[in-house]
């Protein structure tokens, strides 16, 4: 089996994917949560039928402007600027207000089930430090791969063993954003903070299953006869290699898919992030990491 | 370690380790039996564990909830510290974390927890307190700012030292001296160099006035000497502390005044702290604040539970289809893990949210690839026409730089993760370390354990 052989084709299926959620990133942007721009999000529990512009009016009525406002699984979620306890407080108390007779006879309550603000500075700060724990998380395996595969035979260069992990990485990171920024413009989810850590997890992962491979490769240069060609020797190693990363992949993908069909709502959006980066992350570590290390090491035998 | 060589010792000890997670895991379980052969009156699990007098206790009857899956507020606070110098910020920070966690107890809520974070652009104060919904109440409670008053003895009123406990208890015998405590510039604990042989080497509590309340307080202890002065904090009903001006102020202030008493370095200690916050009042501002229902939490608590117990049972099948009887073997050792693992949680204890229990059913799936790797490799030899022993050797000595590399790997994102994270990306953070280390256990060291057993 070569699997190298169609490896510039890889690289252009990646960049199929990649490209659209790259434009999309570049257009729309990312559809942030308060988490990352600071503001109030209120949560009400509406009785069924219950029309939700009459909760919406205490806000107009208050002179408190609402940037968003939507139906979630017969939750109206409210989104404002930041408000402060006594604003909530204000609105709480009209609650009542806004229901008829008829209403109020038989029992209908509105119910606030969450309110939640950020400030603005908490915003930024937890901005920065997604960008700041991405960037240390690829220094640090950066450097961890280079000196754990220092010992590889010449001409070869551990630093490229980390360097196409590493963009093999950014990859499943990029793919992440790419398709939540197209599914956040279109379906209006938003990315939180837990969406970071669903982002650290994939880069993790795609390590995890990149140095799996280049863990045999460095085995088989020392191993296999000296005459082999890299691209030999890799596609040898992704071969030996194939069946535990499907099913390694298949292990975590079935777990997330339970958690995705059948596990809370609240946490349904970061499982999604993670199922695709999963995905992602085990393409990317067969027909992204490796091809990239074959090229970038058959790239400079030619210089020579 | 030789005797980790021997086969029964090592089968000892993962029963007693599985033993051992298994009653910390348990919730109690109520056991009665009454007929006429045999009569058990007994309940097993939900221990709670306290030995060396109290020094050591475990309370092993719950899993700590996070306020996601309880219910409940969530406040951070700015403590705005820039008009205090150096080292003064933290001790502010401290006292006004104590204030804020007495005054919580006012409301009478359980398990409230306080903690302080010193981020680089501001010092913060977090509050969680589970159990309530009006976060507006919290919110008025916590913002007061403490206010250290001074009081003195009413004029009318005779001093003897019999008549203290009546004084003390009834808050009508003060009056306002106009002392407050933002005429005090410091108050610290020092130990007593200079007093009678009784007094020395105990610590007092040495008051820094400012020089208005220098002023202030010399007209006070001249009026007043040998009689009680009374320290009350915000509007509570008894006074901190009641020391008894002595002789030597009344001849003014030469140094800056010192409460003695019989305090241990302890009670000193806490005394200063609460005289600090109303010296010292640190200003707070909320920067972000959260109300969560119990409902939304229970909810998803349950349907993620039943998740992971599916995706668990999915692993288990997809290992025994592909890996037959040595699947098996790791399918056990994964139930194995699990109950480990939340052996672990309950012991530290790590306090559970969603994202929590999401790293830790990622945790699940990434257990078993150190098995899907040590159980190709064993394949690949066969293949190569080594003997089933030999093989099974191989597979776990030669799988291990590549299960040592991943692990590490996932490792430095979790350190990543908890040092730059915060809240609810930590308790992630720190799920998936645990899970590994424990899974690194039980794929390679129970896992060869039960298949050394069963080749027998």
């Amino acid at each position: 089996m070569n699997l190298l052989k169609h490896k510039i084709w890889y690289l252009i299926i990646s960049g199929l994917i990649l490209v659209p959620g790259i434009i999309a990133l570049i257009i729309f942007g990312l559809n942030l949560s308060i988490d990352f721009v600071g503001g109030s999000v209120v949560k009400y529990q509406l009785p069924t039928g219950f029309e939700s512009n009459r909760v919406l009016d205490i806000y107009k009525n208050n002179n408190i402007a609402i940037e968003s406002s939507s139906i979630d699984n017969g939750f109206l979620v409210v989104r404002t600027k930041p408000l402060d306890v006594q604003t909530n407080k204000t609105v709480l108390d009209s609650l009542p207000s806004i229901l008829n007779v008829d209403e109020f006879t038989n029992g209908v309550s509105i119910n606030q089930v969450s309110f939640e603000t950020v400030g603005p500075v908490v915003g930024k700060e937890t901005t920065k430090n997604a960008f700041v724990s991405l960037g240390w998380a690829s220094l640090a395996i950066l450097l961890y791969i280079s000196y754990a595969f220092r010992n590889i035979p010449s001409p070869y260069s551990s630093f490229k063993f980390g360097a196409s992990a590493i963009i093999a990485m950014l990859h499943d990171a990029v793919v992440v954003l790419g398709i939540f920024s197209i599914v956040g413009h279109y379906k209006n989810v938003e990315i939180d903070a837990m969406f970071i850590t669903a982002i650290l997890t994939v880069i993790g992962f795609s390590v995890h299953d990149t140095i799996v491979v280049f863990d045999r490769i460095r085995e088989n240069l020392s191993k296999l006869p000296k005459t082999w060609q890299f691209e030999t020797i890799a596609n040898y190693s992704l071969v030996e290699t194939l069946n535990r990363s499907l099913a390694t992949s298949f292990t975590v993908i079935f777990t997330l898919l339970a958690l995705f069909i059948l596990g809370g709502d609240s946490i349904k959006n970061f499982v999604l992030a993670l199922l695709i980066g999963i995905v992602s992350g085990t393409y990317s570590s067969i027909f992204t990491a490796t091809p990239i290390l074959v090229i970038w090491e058959s790239y400079k035998k030619r210089d020579k | 370690m030789s005797f980790l060589k021997t086969l029964n010792f090592r089968l000892g000890l993962v029963s007693a380790i599985f033993t051992l997670a298994v009653l910390v895991v348990m919730p109690k379980i109520d056991i009665s039996l009454d007929n006429s052969f045999i009569k058990i009156d007994s309940s097993i699990g939900g221990y709670s564990v306290n030995l060396f007098n109290n020094k050591f206790v475990l309370d092993l009857t719950k899993f700590k909830e996070g306020l996601d899956l309880k219910g409940g507020i969530r406040i951070v606070l700015k403590a705005d510290v820039s008009g205090i110098e150096g080292v003064e910020k933290d001790n502010a920070l401290e006292s006004a974390k104590e204030i804020i966690s007495n005054r919580i107890n006012f409301l009478g809520v359980t398990e409230p927890n306080i903690s302080t974070l010193k981020t680089a652009e501001d010092y913060r104060i977090i509050v969680e307190i589970p159990g309530i919904s009006d976060v507006s109440e919290a919110v008025n409670l916590i913002g007061k700012t403490a206010q250290l008053k001074f009081k003195s003895l009413k004029k009318d009123l005779p001093w003897k030292e019999e008549l203290f406990f009546d004084y003390f208890q009834n808050p009508d015998a003060w009056e306002d001296t106009g002392i407050i405590g933002s005429d005090l510039k410091g108050v610290d604990v020092v130990i007593d160099s200079s007093g009678s042989l009784q007094s020395q080497g105990k610590p007092q509590i040495r008051l820094k006035f400012t020089s208005d309340g220098r002023t202030k307080f010399s007209e006070l202890a001249k009026d007043n000497v040998n009689r009680p002065i009374a320290l009350f904090l915000d509007d509570s009903d008894f006074p901190l502390s009641t020391p008894v001006i002595s002789e030597d102020l009344s001849k003014g202030l030469v140094d800056d005044p010192v409460i003695s008493g019989n305090f241990d370095l302890e009670t000193a200690k806490n005394l200063s702290i609460q005289l600090r916050a109303g010296a010292l009042p640190v200003p707070v501002t909320v920067l972000e604040q959260e109300t969560l229902s119990a409902t939304l939490g229970a909810d998803s608590v349950k349907k993620s539970f039943f998740a992971g117990i599916v995706g668990l049972l999915v692993v288990f099948l997809f290992l025994v289809y592909k890996y037959r009887g040595l699947g098996l073997l790791a399918g056990v050792s994964l139930v194995f893990y699990t109950i480990m693992v939340l052996a672990i949680f309950k012991i530290i204890p790590v306090v559970l949210t969603l994202p929590g229990i999401a790293g830790f059913i990622l945790s699940i799936g990434m257990a078993t690839d150190a098995n899907i790797l040590i159980f190709e490799r064993y394949k690949e030899e066969l293949f190569w026409g080594k003997d089933k022993n030999t093989a099974l050797e191989l597979g776990f000595e030669r799988a291990w730089n590549s299960i040592k590399d991943s692990n590490i790997s996932s490792l430095i994102t979790c350190f990543i993760l908890f040092e730059l994270g915060s809240g609810s990306i930590r308790g992630f953070a720190v799920t998936l370390a645990i899970g590994i280390f424990v899974s690194l256990f039980s794929s390679i060291f129970v896992v060869r354990t039960f298949i050394e057993a069963f080749r027998k």
